[in-house]
Formats: C-alpha cells, structure tokens, sequence
C-alpha cells in the first residue's frame, strides 16, 4: 500500500545500512527492511510479454515502450507492435465485473455511473481505426536535448478500436450548455503510489470529445485491450496527442473551463505560444504556453526497413502510411536526391475519419552507390513535413521533421 | 645576455605549449566523451559507477527507472529543477545535504553535450541484401 512512502521515510533518516537496504539489496538486509516494503522488481508485471522481440525499451518504471519503424508496416498494427506510453504504474488489481465510469463535473447535469456491462448493452457499438500518436513521438531529433523519453520515430499506431461513442453517453447523462472540455480519471497508479495523486489526466475540448470517432472502447483489433493498453476500458481519440487517450479509465468530468488535471500543466503537452530560438527558458504559464491539439502531418517508410542493399537493375518497392492529426493527407512524395526533386506516390483515402492513409511507389535508381530515400506528406490544407527540425521547444513535442532511409544499389 | 634572456623566454613558451597541451584536450566535453567508453557501468542501473551512484540509486531509481537518467542530459541546474519538479508533483522528499552528492554525479556523467542542430547523417545503418517480395 504505502510501501514507497515507507522507503522514502526510511531513506531521510540518511544512515548508510539504510541507503544500501534500500537498493534491492533486501534479502541480505532484510532485517533492515520497514514492514510493506516492496522490492522494486516485483511492483509490475512485464509490458514486454507478447511484444516482438524488436521492440525498443526507452523505460521500465514507468513502461514506455517503442516500435522500430519498420515494424509499423501493417496496414492495422497488430498488438504485439504497438508502442507503450505509460505515466504511472499499471493497476494492481482489475475487477471487470466491477468496473465502473462514472460522467461527473461542473458541467454534468447530474453525476451517473455505469458499468462496463451497460455500456456494452445499452449503446450502439462502433469500430474505427485511429492514429493514435505520442505527442513527444520524435523528441530525440531536437537540439538541443528535451526533458521526457527520448523517441525515434515510432510512438505511433493505428489500430481497430471498437466502442461506445463518447457523445451517446454524454448525451444520455445530459450536459448543461456551458461544457466547454473534458477530462478523464484513470486507475493507474502514480509512481510515488500517493493514492491521492494522479499520473496523468488529461482531455479534449467538448467539440473534440463529441466526434463520431470518440469513443469508450474495450476492444482493439477485435480482442480485450490488453493490460498495458487500458484493460478493461480506454478512451480513444484520434489524431491529437495520444495522452488525451486516457487508460484503466474509470471517470470523465465535464468541465465548464478547461481541464486542470495532471500533465495539463507546465510544459506537458504544451509548446510556446510564439516560436523561440532552441533552448530558451520560458515560464511556464498559460500566458507562454498553449495546450497541443491536432498533430501535424506526418509519413513512415515502414518498407524497406532502412539498409536495403538491392542490385543495380532491380526497382524498388516501398511503401508506408502518412497521417495528419484532425486533417486529411492529400499528397505523399518520395525523394532520393536529398529533396532536390520529389516523386509523387500511390495514396489511398483513409478507411474512416482520423485512419492513416498508405502510400506506395516504385523507384529506380540512375547509378550505383549511396541513397537516402525521404518521404514527405501534405496535409488538405497544403502544410507540408519540414526536412529539417521543426520549431524547437521546450517539451520536444511535435517533431514531423521527413523520414529517411538509407539504400544502397549494387 | 639580450639573446639569452629571448632564448629563455621562447623556451619557457614552449615548455608553456607542452605543458598546457594534454590539459586542453581533456578539459570540456572532449575528453568525458572519450572517457564514458572506459568508465564502468553498474550493471543493475546502466549508470556510471562512481562513489557517489550509491545515493543516486537510493534517492532516484526507487522510484523511477534510471533510463529516465540515462536518456537525458541536463545542465547542474537543469537536474535541480527536475529535482524540484519532482518535489513539486511526485512527492520527492527534501534531499537535504545529500542533494549535492546527487546534483555533482548527474553533472559529473549526464550534462550536455554538442552535436549538430539539422539532420546528421544516418548513423549505425545495419546493411542487409533485400529480397523483394
């Protein structure tokens, strides 16, 4: 229960046995030990169980967990290939039959609950595949170097998400007019295991939360969530921040000013409201910060995988996907002379709403050597992917710089 | 005597070129980068083994996993805040005087270092011969 407060307390006392007890060295010290201490290799199960081996950890406590990016090549990505953000620590103990939502806040008309057996019964079931995108996802291409995971490029997925509507169940609680946001509560636990506090709380805009796309969703790819993904429930919404898509959900309130929860502050998932130069200090208030909506455009190579050696005479063939946040992507280019020229690809309309859309082509290559081949997307509204880092800023959140890979013919 | 006090002042430029040398190449930067290849990693952390990891252990990676350590870099004051930021939000108790220790190792193994701000060649490309399906 309060294992790591006891620790803590444990560890002020500053004593040297203390401090070494306290390092996992807990059988030979064992009578040094506070009573309710948990060693801290067996506080979580293993987010890595049933994931491909290639998977890259950038951390353990809490998991975070990302795909190469060729591994993203399915045009659904299957579990065992999605990457894993988590804020806190996975819930101790999940009671399906006992699970329950419950809608409440300034805005709510009246509080209600509802089990996960009402939900599934009484409203209409919907299935949508959605980008879901870690808004940090390509932090570690920032100069200089961002607090928080440092991601590649593969903190995404798009996944068959099947649920209720969030609006169907608002509607049926009854909101007043002056709803203007929502925010979820979750059964994680957070890292300091205070009961009191919250991992991470986060939500969208009443506009956003009452999209045909938002839902309460229990089934991914047509099977339970798994337990590092939101077992038994998650809110899922498509193309902004994938913090937004809150896990082990357990409430939502609707608010009548925007939500003040955990990780809605500082500089999470926030950027400067006027561009600064990297590494500029800048307070962190409302006044300096603006809270990410949409993500931006963005393409993957998912094959080849980067390093493809092929003979002179074959084409070759490469595809990928390419989102862009609440937009469409209306062109997708490749290039294999460093952005000198651009070779327009196959694009396919998105499946439904906030789905990414696959690209392909074909490519020959003029002589022998060395190759990068980049990709670039344009949104419907003609933004297109920067080649070089886009505006630095303090958090490293959304980096859509072009993907590369790199090819060599003969 | 005018040439020998000129011989002994080029001299003592010279030992001043030799003596300086070797201090030049290790101080910023440079010369941590090159050392990190041969400094010890603890093995149940990853991070650097110095004397004073012991706290580092005790005071941070109870809680939170060292790859939070390891994936960053941070300026003496830059860790302070994340310090503070942790007392703010994660209930991270005072470090009293054993925040020093801390605050020296992170600078010591973890601060910053340069590289280039636009896109740096690919690196560690793994060459395989692909067969097209």
């Amino acid at each position: 229960m309060n294992s790591v407060h006891n620790r803590r307390n444990f560890l002020k006392t500053g004593s040297l046995t203390a401090l070494v007890a306290a390092l996992g060295s807990d059988i030979v010290f064992a009578d040094h030990l506070p009573k309710g201490y948990i060693p801290v290799l067996l506080e979580e199960g293993d987010a890595l169980k049933g994931k491909s081996p290639e998977m890259i950890v950038q951390g353990d406590k809490p998991w975070n967990v990302e795909s190469p990016v060729h591994l993203l090549d399915d045009r659904i990505t299957p579990v065992d290939k999605m990457f894993i953000r988590n804020n806190g620590l996975v819930p101790e103990k999940i009671d399906v039959s006992n699970w329950t939502l419950t809608i409440d806040g300034e805005s709510a008309k009246a509080p209600k609950t509802y089990t996960l057996a009402d939900l599934k019964k009484r409203f209409k079931t919907y299935t949508y595949q959605l980008v879901l995108e870690c808004g940090g996802n390509g932090r570690s291409g920032f100069q200089p170097q961002t607090s928080g995971n440092q991601w590649g490029q593969g903190a995404v997925h798009c996944a068959s998400w099947t649920g209720v509507r969030l609006k169907d169940i608002l509607a049926d609680v009854g909101i007043k007019d002056d709803a203007v946001y929502i925010g979820y509560h979750s059964k994680d636990i957070h890292l300091s295991r205070d009961p009191k506090k919250e991992s991470i709380s986060r939500g969208v805009p009443i506009s956003k939360a009452m999209e045909n796309e938002t839902l309460l969703a229990w089934q991914v790819n047509g099977q339970d969530i798994p337990e590092f993904h939101g077992y038994p429930l998650r809110l899922v919404i498509g193309g902004w921040p994938a913090s937004v898509s809150g896990k082990w959900l357990s409430g939502i309130s609707v608010r009548n000013k925007v939500h003040d929860g955990a990780k809605m502050d500082g500089h999470s998932y926030r950027i400067p409201r006027n561009p600064v130069a990297p590494g500029e200090e800048v307070p962190q208030t409302d006044q300096y910060f603006k809270i990410i909506e949409s993500m931006p455009v963005k393409s993957l190579i998912t094959y080849p995988k980067s390093g493809a050696m092929i003979t002179a005479e074959t084409e070759l063939a490469l595809r990928g996907h390419a989102w862009a946040g609440d937009r469409s992507v209306k062109k997708v280019e490749v290039s294999i002379d460093f952005g000198a020229t651009w070779k327009d690809c196959k694009l396919e309309l998105p499946v439904n709403r906030l789905a990414w859309q696959h690209w392909n082509t074909r490519l020959k290559f003029p002589v022998k050597g060395y190759y990068e081949v980049w990709v670039r997307a344009t949104d419907n509204n003609g933004v297109a992917q920067p080649m070089v880092s886009p505006a630095w800023n303090p958090g490293g959140y959304l980096n859509n710089a072009c993907e590369r890979i790199a090819v060599k013919v003969g | 005597m005018k040439i020998l006090l000129v011989l002994v002042a080029a001299l003592g430029m010279v030992s001043n070129i030799f003596t300086q040398k070797p201090e030049s190449t290790n101080s910023v930067g440079s010369g941590l980068v090159v050392a990190m290849d041969t400094l010890k990693r603890d093995t149940q952390t990853g991070l650097i083994e110095d004397e004073n990891l012991y706290m580092v252990k005790a005071q941070c990676t109870s809680c939170h996993s060292s790859k939070l350590i390891l994936q960053n870099r941070f300026t003496r004051d830059g860790w302070k805040q994340k310090i503070r930021w942790m007392q703010a939000n994660h209930n991270l108790w005072n470090l009293g005087d054993t925040e020093k220790q801390v605050l020296d190792y992170l600078e010591k193994y973890y601060a910053p270092t340069a590289a280039v701000a636009r896109r740096a060649p690919l690196k560690d490309i793994k060459w395989y011969k692909l067969e097209q399906k």
